[in-house]
C-alpha cells in the first residue's frame, strides 16, 4: 500500500490479569481517505485494536505507526493525537462544556488555536454534522443522536486526518443512528478524511470500502463487503451476523435459486429475486 | 385474561411551569397473563414514562393502573404486590449491580420480599438457569464479569422474585449478535415456563418481529397501534412517517411488490419471506 495514514506491525497488547491478549500480532495498513468498518463480537480485540489507533493504548510488542510515527515515542504524541481522532460510545461520558459551541472548542482551544481561527473551525463542524443551529444550545438537553454528532464536531474541529468511531450507535435509538451514520458517510464524501467505523451492527458497514473482522485478538477476515458477507457461514461462526439481505438471498440459494450474495442493499436485493420471479 | 391494565393513564410532567409535558396521553391497555407484549415508539414517545407507571415507581397524573384486578394505589399492600408481581428491568441494568457476589445481588429482591434462605437460595438458582449465569459465577464479584453477564445478573436480580409480569427495557442494547439473540431466547423460554407476561421495549424491529406476540406503538405519548405483529407492521408507512424503521424482511418484500412480485402486506419475518418466495416460484409464475 502506497503511503497509508495508519500502519499496525505485529501489534499485541494484553489487560493486566486478563486470560488470553486482546491484540495478538495484528498486522495491517489503512489507507488514506478510506473507510474502514471493523467487526467482531464483545471480547474480539475491536476495541483495543481502536485504542490503538491514537495511543490510548500502546502495544506491549510490535508498533503502530501513525503518517509514520510511533505511538509508543511520547515526544509524537500530540501530534499522533492531533492526527487521529476518537469519538466513544456513550455520548454523555464526552460532553465537557454547558454550550454546544463551547464544548466543540475545546479541543482547538487546547491544541492552542487562534481564537479566529477556533470561530471558524467550531462553525464549520458543527454545519458539517448538521448542528449548526443548535450550537447555543445545552448538550445535555439533546437528543442522543444530536449529542453523539456533537461529539463527533468537536473531534473535527481539531482538523484531524482520520476519525476513529467505536461503536458510535450501540447507545442510540434508530433515528439517532440513521444521523450519526449519514453524518460519517458524508465526512467521508465531502472531506475525504479516513474513517475507521468500529461497530457490531452489520448493516452500518454496507457502505464501507473495507471491512475487518476480528475475532480472538487477531484478523479473520479482511476484504470488500461484497467479498466478506457471502462469507456467512464463518460470520455466524464467529457470533456475527450477516445483514437480512445476505441472510435471505442465502436461504434462497440453499434451497437451489440462481442468486448472487452480494446483492447488499434493499433495492439490489430485491431487484436481483424479482428477476427471477417476474421473468 | 388480563394480569395488568391502564385505564385511561396520562402523566404530565412539571405541571403548571413553562415545561410542563404531556409524557403520557390517556393510555388504556391491558396485558394479558402469559403473553409477550412488544412496545415500539421511538425516544420521547413516552415509553419509558409509561412504563414505570407499570410498578407504581411514578403516580399517573390521571388514570389508573390495576394490577390482578386491583388499583395499585389504592393502598399500601397494593404497592407493595406490584413491586414484587411486576418487575423492571431498567436499560442499562448492570450500572445497578452493587453487591459483592452475584448471588448476593441476585438475592436482594427474594431477602426483601422477607423469604427464608433456603427459598431464597432456590429462586436465585432458578434466576441464575434462566438468563443462562453458571453456579461457578455465584460467588465471583460482579465487577469482574463481562457486560454480557452483567446484564444477564441483572435481569436475574428481577426474575428471583418470580414476577407475574416481566418489563424489560431494551434488554439487548449494546450487546452484540450473538449475545443479543441469546438473551431474547432466555427471556422467551422464562416467559413459556412460568406463565408470567414479559412487555419487551425494543429499537430493534427484527427482533420484536420474531419474538412478540401483540406489538403496540406509542407515539407522542399515545396508544397509536395494538394487534399482532403482522397487523402492525402492514402499516408499515404509518410507521415509517412516525420515524419508526420496520424490520427489514417487511423492507425488502415492500421493494419486491414494487417490481411487480405479489406479496401480501404482512410479511415481517426473513423466515416467512422464504417461504413465499419458495411457494411463488415453484407454482411457477404470479399466483
Amino acid at each position: 500500500m502506497d503511503n497509508p495514514i495508519i500502519q499496525l506491525e505485529n501489534v499485541s497488547y494484553a489487560y493486566p490479569d486478563a486470560e488470553a491478549p486482546a491484540l495478538s500480532g495484528v498486522s495491517l495498513e489503512i489507507a488514506r481517505r478510506s473507510f474502514v468498518a471493523v467487526l467482531g463480537h464483545n471480547g474480539s480485540g475491536k476495541s483495543t485494536l481502536a485504542k490503538c489507533l491514537n495511543a490510548i493504548v500502546v502495544p506491549q510488542s510490535g508498533r503502530v505507526l501513525v503518517n509514520g510515527l510511533d505511538t509508543a515515542d511520547e515526544d509524537k504524541l500530540l501530534d499522533v493525537r492531533r492526527t487521529v481522532g476518537m469519538v466513544f460510545q456513550n455520548p454523555d461520558n464526552q460532553i465537557v462544556a454547558s454550550v454546544v459551541e463551547d464544548d466543540v472548542a475545546f479541543a482547538p482551544e487546547n491544541l492552542g488555536v487562534p481564537p479566529t481561527e477556533i470561530r471558524a473551525r467550531v462553525d464549520e463542524a458543527l454545519r458539517r454534522v448538521g448542528m449548526y443551529g443548535y450550537r447555543l444550545h445545552a448538550p445535555h438537553l439533546l437528543s442522543g443522536g444530536q449529542k453523539q454528532r456533537v461529539a463527533i464536531a468537536g473531534v473535527l474541529a481539531m482538523q484531524p486526518q482520520c476519525i476513529v468511531l467505536d461503536e458510535p450507535t450501540a447507545m442510540l435509538d434508530p433515528v439517532g443512528r440513521r444521523e450519526v451514520l449519514s453524518a460519517v458517510r458524508d465526512l467521508r464524501r465531502h472531506s475525504g478524511m479516513t474513517v475507521v467505523l468500529i461497530t457490531h451492527h452489520m448493516e452500518e458497514c454496507v457502505y464501507a470500502d473495507r471491512l475487518i473482522v476480528m475475532e480472538k485478538g487477531r484478523v479473520a477476515m479482511d476484504g470488500a463487503p461484497r467479498e466478506v458477507f457471502p462469507r456467512v457461514e464463518e460470520l455466524r461462526a464467529l457470533g456475527l451476523t450477516v445483514p437480512e439481505t445476505v441472510n435471505l438471498l442465502h436461504q434462497l440459494r440453499e434451497a437451489g435459486w440462481d442468486l448472487p450474495l452480494d446483492a447488499l442493499t434493499v433495492e439490489d436485493c430485491a431487484s436481483k429475486i424479482a428477476e427471477l420471479i417476474v421473468s | 385474561m388480563s394480569i395488568l391494565e391502564t385505564q385511561n393513564l396520562t402523566h404530565v410532567y412539571s405541571r403548571g411551569t413553562p415545561f410542563e409535558k404531556v409524557a403520557v396521553d390517556n393510555v388504556s391497555l391491558s396485558v394479558d397473563e402469559g403473553e409477550l407484549l412488544g412496545i415500539i415508539g421511538h425516544t420521547g414517545s413516552g415509553k419509558s414514562t409509561f412504563i414505570q407507571h407499570l410498578n407504581g415507581l411514578l403516580k399517573p397524573t390521571a388514570g389508573k393502573v390495576l394490577f390482578q384486578g386491583r388499583d395499585i394505589h389504592a393502598s399500601k399492600d397494593a404497592l407493595r404486590a406490584v413491586r414484587f408481581g411486576v418487575g423492571l428491568v431498567f436499560q442499562y441494568p448492570e450500572y445497578q449491580l452493587f453487591e459483592e457476589t452475584v448471588f448476593q445481588d441476585v438475592s436482594f429482591g427474594p431477602k426483601n420480599m422477607g423469604l427464608g434462605e433456603d427459598e431464597i437460595r432456590e429462586r436465585v438458582y432458578e434466576a441464575a438457569a434462566f438468563v443462562g449465569v453458571g453456579r461457578e459465577l455465584m460467588e465471583v464479584s460482579p465487577l469482574e464479569l463481562s457486560g454480557g453477564q452483567k446484564r444477564r445478573v441483572a435481569i436475574a436480580g428481577v426474575i428471583a422474585m418470580r414476577p407475574r409480569v416481566l418489563i424489560l427495557d431494551e434488554p439487548t442494547a449494546g450487546l452484540d449478535p450473538a449475545g443479543r439473540e441469546s438473551i431474547l431466547e432466555n427471556i422467551s423460554q422464562f416467559q413459556r415456563e412460568t406463565g408470567a407476561a414479559v412487555v419487551l421495549i425494543s429499537h430493534s424491529m427484527d427482533d420484536i418481529a420474531r419474538f412478540a406476540q401483540r406489538l403496540i406503538v406509542l407515539h407522542e405519548g399515545r396508544l397509536v397501534m395494538d394487534g399482532t405483529p403482522a397487523q402492525v407492521f402492514d402499516r408499515a408507512n404509518e410507521l415509517k412517517d412516525m420515524g419508526l424503521t420496520v424490520p427489514m424482511a417487511t423492507e425488502i418484500a415492500l421493494a419486491l411488490r414494487a417490481r411487480g412480485v405479489e406479496l401480501p402486506e404482512s410479511v415481517y419475518t426473513t423466515k416467512y419471506l422464504r417461504k413465499l418466495l419458495t411457494a411463488l416460484r415453484e407454482g411457477g409464475g404470479p399466483c
